[in-house]
């Protein structure tokens, strides 16, 4: 049984689309006074990962981690942090994990540069196939009929009459 | 004796597939017709024995045997029976059963549908379908036994995660295999293709429907899923770039991207060995959104070292089919000599642009999906990818892509006439300018993002720009009414059918920007008769009930009256679920919709004095993504209705043709 019980915990996986309970993130009393430091404080929790959830934000995450990391923010943008110095704050102490949006460095250098280098990839096979056609094809990207087509047509054009 | 039965038809099964897969191949190879035609009724074999293995596992669950294990740990005896159903999948055992038990039903349709089909193709492709059953029930049988048996029997079992306890994401499942086995038959009579080195427009005619039915099944269960999210997790959002959820989402990417390429493969016969890539590419995401939900890779890259036997099959099995296929298709792609030509601008170079865009879009949602694990493999420390990176990354992908679904039906095949296409397209771009700038004008448009507007400029171009396709077809307004109404009947299905899903997407854009724009939301605490505003709504707590009881849990439920300017609206029951085994909560939200928008009220904890947390939200346009979901597969099921792609349809014009000349 207790294997069961170690093993359940895997299974779960496909049917938990999102992997949360009932999320009841973000409690009345945490919220600010003040409604533009509050949405503030919403749209910076947002992009900040509650790092014991898998894959959820500090807003959407009812961890009492993701908790303590709400109301550190908050105090921080009290007492007079820009939004950028409050997410400093959470890194210095927490390191680049903490951010949902990865920053641009040597380590995150393919992952955002990874879909651009596969859109160009793209245009440029796309690109090569186009030149590769009209080569073969000649210039007005038409060619003349070859013999079996010829043939074909005499023949289509001969029933026409016919019919 | 039950389970036994299932576990035998299972090992049996095995051993039809390793017929199924050498018999028909080496006849084809031969030419010998007797030989080929042993996959017929070997994958219906293979079907019988698969649902027989099926079939006993639901009645174990059904009954309740608890002497077998898997029953133990996902069932209990209180559960509604329909929840007992879904049990059977709803956990990794059972699922992969269903995995295999769809693989057989596609097979079984190869051979029940395929009489029409050249027999050295069909014979390929069935045995090719038969080597992945073969991987899958190796699988079950070695490291997933559905019908492992546990003595001394427990009384009762462990009861099912309440979050799986719902209507649904018990369906949600089915649908999701559906799709992602769906593309085997793709797969499968992509490899046939390159054994044999031909690709022709019957190849795509077969093969495209089946794509179709496989795009519908996964877009309505990703759109299940999403819309569980959104009422059953209780803060009104719908999509959250989840690793699980991206795993459902690259291969319905690059579905799409193979759907629209075949249809160049089968018009114009050109974009071969890309459509056949295509085909290998969608699969192969299909197995590996399998292994990254099935391995428990996503948790960790150290939580699947501690267990990997499962983990590291299912990687074997994609290495063994996905790096098979990509050598085959290395060695004989090159050889596959597309015949039509056609210019950058038409209808063929519009699809091939969305087709390059789709594919890297799929290839973005792999790389952030993934990276992650690599990162932390690499030792190159922990990296976090989330919504945030996807959104910034997705919607630039998507912009030119939306705006070439308009333009690109316009254009004629071979070489169309684009500056004519945009000239007809003046409606569609006056349609977006007045919904771009109505939305800024609009009372509380203004308040929303800046990109608001061009997001619904965006599906109002996509929507006038489909619009105005279909009125050219059927010259609306330019003929006699007479003639118009003729060419709305004589319309292919297929033409619908695009029409429609590109609505469909159209209403979806439209969906997504409202509820990202202007979503509004109050969280507080309330008392019995407290009233809180939102969006011109007064919502009124009468009042809260406490024990209720449903079939497994005990309900806390709020009763909600909300008034707009002193009229009656509607009464919200929000509810707060306690099941007892296992004994986790669940809400379930309260949702009023309008169409236009939903009111959406949850009930939370009480605060100790009387009072309960409430978060109430009103959720501009989110119907319109899941109405926008389900106009796409209508979409989709009406193309499939067009006569031409008819199962068997070719034999019937076939069989006509052969008449006629007798005739003659």
């Amino acid at each position: 049984m207790r294997l069961g019980v170690r093993l359940r915990g895997l299974f779960m996986g496909l049917m938990l689309l999102a992997v949360a309970g009932p999320v009841m993130a973000v409690q009345p009393d945490e919220v600010l006074k003040d409604p533009a430091m509050e949405a503030r404080a919403r749209a910076l929790g947002r992009d900040l990962r509650c790092m014991v959830c898998q894959n959820q934000s500090i807003d959407d995450s009812d961890a009492d981690l993701a908790r303590d990391l709400r109301v550190l923010l908050r105090q921080r943008l009290v007492a007079g942090d820009s939004d950028e110095q409050a997410k400093q704050y959470l890194v210095d102490r927490y390191g680049d994990y903490v951010l949902l949006r990865p920053p641009f460095k040597t380590t995150t250098l393919v992952l955002w540069l990874g879909p651009a280098a596969l859109l160009l990839a793209g245009g440029w096979g796309a690109v090569m196939f186009f030149r590769r056609r009209t080569a073969s094809a000649g210039p007005a990207g038409e060619r003349p009929l070859d013999e079996t087509e010829q043939r074909r047509l005499k023949r289509l054009l001969s029933n026409d009459r016919e019919g | 004796m039950i389970p036994e039965l299932g576990q035998f038809a299972l090992i049996v099964a095995l051993f039809v597939t390793v017929v199924q897969s050498v018999v028909p191949l080496v006849g084809a190879i031969r030419g010998d017709r007797t030989w080929m035609d042993m996959a017929r009724p070997a994958a219906l074999a293979q079907f019988a024995l698969i649902a027989t293995a099926f079939g006993a596992l639901m009645s174990c669950y059904v009954t309740s045997d608890f002497s077998v294990l898997n029953v133990v740990q996902n069932s209990h005896t209180d559960k509604p029976l329909i929840y007992k159903i879904s049990g059977v999948w709803a956990n990794h055992e059972g699922s992969m059963l269903l995995w295999v038990l769809i693989l057989s039903i596609y097979g079984m349709a190869v051979s029940v549908f395929g009489g029409n089909l050249p027999p050295g193709l069909r014979a390929r492709a069935l045995s090719v379908q038969a080597m992945i059953a073969f991987g899958f029930l190796l699988f079950i049988l070695f490291t997933s036994n559905p019908f492992a048996r546990v003595d001394p029997a427990p009384l009762n079992g462990d009861g099912l995660n309440p979050l799986l306890q719902d209507p649904g994401l018990a369906f949600h499942p089915p649908f999701l295999y559906l799709g992602y086995v769906g593309f085997s038959m793709a797969f499968s009579f992509a490899i046939a293709a390159l054994m044999e080195g031909r690709v022709d427009a019957a190849w795509a005619r077969w093969v495209r429907p089946w794509t179709l039915v496989a795009w519908c099944a996964l877009t309505l269960g990703i759109a299940m899923g999403s819309w569980w999210a959104y009422y059953t997790l209780g803060w009104g959002g719908w999509w959250y770039w989840d690793p699980v959820e991206n795993a459902s989402f690259m291969p319905w990417l690059s579905g799409t991207a193979l759907l629209h390429s075949s249809i160049v493969v089968e018009k114009r016969d050109t974009l071969k060995a890309w459509t056949i890539l295509l085909a290998i590419v969608t699969f192969s995401l299909s197995l590996l959104g399998t292994f990254l939900v099935r391995s428990g890779v996503l948790t960790s890259v150290h939580s699947f070292a501690a267990d990997p036997t499962r983990g590291v099959f299912v990687l074997a099995l994609l290495v063994v089919v996905t790096g098979g296929s990509l050598i085959l298709f290395a060695i004989r792609g090159p050889t596959l000599k597309g015949g039509g030509l056609f210019t950058p601008l038409s209808r063929e170079g519009s699809l091939l642009f969305n087709n390059v865009l789709m594919s890297t879009a799929a290839g973005t949602v792999l790389l952030g999906t993934l990276y992650p694990l690599f990162a932390d493999a690499l030792e190159m420390g922990k990296v976090s990818v989330g919504a945030p990176f996807f959104n910034a990354v997705f919607i630039p992908l998507m912009v030119p892509m939306v705006v070439t679904m308009a333009v690109a039906p316009l254009l004629s095949w071979k070489r169309g006439d684009f500056a004519g296409a945009l000239g007809r397209l003046k409606f569609a771009f006056a349609a977006t300018v007045a919904v771009a700038a109505g939305t800024w004008i609009a009372p509380g448009g203004g308040s929303g993002p800046l990109w608001a507007g061009r997001g619904l400029g965006l599906a109002a171009w996509l929507a006038a720009g489909t619009l105005v396709e279909w009125a050219e077809r059927v010259r609306l307004f330019r003929a006699p009414f007479s003639e118009t109404a003729d060419r709305i009947l004589r319309l292919p299905r297929s033409a619908y059918g695009m029409t429609v899903a590109h609505i469909g997407v159209a209403v979806v854009i439209a969906g997504i920007t409202g509820s990202s724009a202007w979503t509004q939301e109050k969280i507080q605490v309330m008392h019995p008769g407290d009233v809180v505003s939102l969006h011109g709504y007064d919502l009124r707590l009468e009042g809260t009930e406490d024990n209720l009881q449903g079939p497994n849990y005990s309900i806390l439920r709020a009763h909600f009256s909300v008034t707009s300017g002193g009229r009656p609206v509607a009464d919200l029951y929000p509810e707060k679920r306690m099941y007892r085994q296992p004994p986790r909560p669940t809400t379930d939200a309260a949702i009023r919709t309008n169409l236009l928008g939903d009111l959406y009220a949850v009930i939370g904890d009480p605060d100790g004095t009387g009072g309960f947390v409430t978060r109430l939200y009103f959720n501009p346009l989110v119907p319109w993504i899941f109405i926008g979901a389900i106009i796409m597969v209508v979409g989709g099921l009406v193309s499939l209705t067009d006569r031409r792609y008819r199962v068997g349809a070719p034999l019937r014009t076939a069989r006509a043709m052969a008449a006629q000349k007798g005739r003659a």
